[in-house]
């Protein structure tokens, strides 16, 4: 086995994986955030970004396909973790307690992750496996105009606040970036960043709901 | 002033690594508040001893919190509730008259079952024995100041040395990973000058070993850190990250 894929088969080098891919999928995020946030502004700035991100043509599709490599690695090594780390303790506890440290979000990162995975297939087939005859800004009324969908989103959402308020701090954590001065509070600062994305992803949706005149 | 309380003791009771193992319950009579809970194990023993019936069996050592022999998992967290004590430190004035307690072995892959509460953790002794430790030149020792260490690098250095090797970490980590003790070690060693010349290839091979030896890997949920009687910090874990990231990038060892 040649060096690199020792490294990157072993449990930190895959760990490491997990957080690099984690970060480039965290990067996504803000910029799909940043993008998407263009709605509360009008019709005519999001229409706008809409056709900047068409006009990028070729560009969008290599980001598309960087986007997919990392979110299909993601996914294989947090299932394959998961497995893995279920037989290093063969014979469970009868009773579970913790001693002080899991917060809910690092508890449940395989669960949210899964909800993310489920509401990426619906969200996808909503807005890029779809015929485009209307404009997207109508589109987006539409689906989350219907208050079904629009849960399911709110849902979307606070499942990835959840997985990057555990997810921003501990791929730091794994990759090693961590030094007295600032890691006391990383952890919280981190976990605060996590929740307002997600919050800001629900507030979109939260409008879209209830104000009429959204995207008009 | 000594009080008394009388507890109700449920103990996994395993007769060997191969056998079925069970709960059994066990009431305790008086127990003195200012027994430890490895004396409280010793009356049950005793007693038992005396019924003709085989004594809990569990590990022990200095008594003194120092040793890192004992341990085990009540009421779901290793080496009991009370944080940074080891299970022979925790004292029964801890808990109150009617408790029931689960009391069951630190579990995991990596240690296997001997009997009762005993788990064989000669894992970390391999690990320990993969890079744990600095080659050094027989003959007279230099003179202590010429290694300057900054205090600071030394302060860190004996935090993580504090580690006593008990396998708390391992047992209290949802996955089952040794990546608090291990961090311990490669950052105690990695931080002073005696370990630099086997710095990469320390974490590379302990990296190799802790793998082999069956532990899962770390999600990072800090219960090792939570659970460890000697409080060692996870930026141990984040160090042992670094260093293993630094040397598969730039060492020349394999």
């Amino acid at each position: 086995m040649g060096r690199t894929s020792r490294t990157l088969s072993s449990s930190l080098g895959r760990k490491m994986l997990m957080a690099a891919s984690g970060s480039f999928l965290s990067l996504f995020i803000l910029v799909h955030l940043a993008g998407n946030s263009s709605a509360l502004l009008g019709r005519t700035t999001f229409l706008a970004y809409v056709d900047y991100l068409h006009s990028l043509g070729v560009l969008l599709h290599f980001f598309e396909i960087l986007l997919l490599t990392a979110f299909c690695t993601h996914v294989f090594l947090a299932l394959l973790l998961f497995f893995e780390n279920r037989k290093a303790r063969p014979e469970p506890y009868a009773v579970v307690k913790s001693s002080g440290g899991a917060t809910l979000a690092g508890q449940t990162m395989i669960y949210s992750g899964t909800v993310i995975l489920l509401f990426l297939v619906l969200h996808l087939q909503n807005f890029l496996f779809i015929d485009r005859e209307l404009p997207v800004a109508d589109l987006l009324r539409t689906v989350l105009g219907n208050p079904a969908l629009a849960v399911i989103y709110l849902i979307g959402t606070l499942a990835v606040g959840l997985h990057l308020s555990h997810g921003l701090w501990s791929l730091c954590q794994t990759l090693g970036l961590e030094h007295p001065k600032y890691t006391s509070t990383l952890d919280k600062k981190a976990a605060l960043l996590g929740l307002a994305i997600g919050l800001f992803f629900a507030l979109i949706i939260v409008v879209a709901l209830f104000y009429p005149g959204f995207l008009l | 002033m000594s009080r008394t309380i009388s507890l109700t003791l449920r103990i996994w009771r395993q007769e060997n690594g191969t056998s079925q193992g069970a709960f059994e319950t066990y009431r305790t009579g008086p127990i003195s508040t200012e027994m430890s809970f490895l004396e409280m194990l010793d009356v049950v023993g005793e007693r038992l001893t005396l019924e003709g019936k085989e004594p809990v069996a569990f590990d022990h050592d200095c008594r003194e919190g120092i040793c890192g022999m004992c341990g085990a998992v009540v009421n779901g967290q290793a080496h009991g509730h009370q944080q940074g004590t080891t299970l022979c430190q925790l004292h029964m004035r801890h808990f109150k008259d009617g408790d029931t307690l689960v009391i069951e072995p630190f579990r995991s892959r990596a240690f296997p079952l001997i009997k009762d509460l005993v788990v064989d953790r000669s894992a970390f002794d391999s690990l320990i024995a993969e890079g744990g430790y600095v080659s050094v030149n027989t003959g007279g020792a230099i003179e202590a100041n010429t290694l300057a260490i900054p205090r600071k690098i030394a302060d860190l250095a004996l935090d993580a040395a504090e580690c006593i090797g008990c396998g708390a970490c391992v047992a209290a980590c949802p996955n089952g990973a040794a990546m608090l003790f291990v961090g311990a070690k490669v950052s105690h060693l990695a931080l002073l000058p005696q370990g630099q010349p086997e710095r990469s290839r320390r974490v590379l091979a302990m990296v190799r070993k802790m793998d082999e030896l069956g532990f899962g890997s770390c999600g990072n949920r800090r219960e090792c850190e939570a659970a460890c009687p000697k409080r060692i910090s996870i930026s141990n874990v984040a160090r042992l990250n670094r260093e293993f990231l630094k040397a598969s990038l730039l060492a020349d060892e394999e």
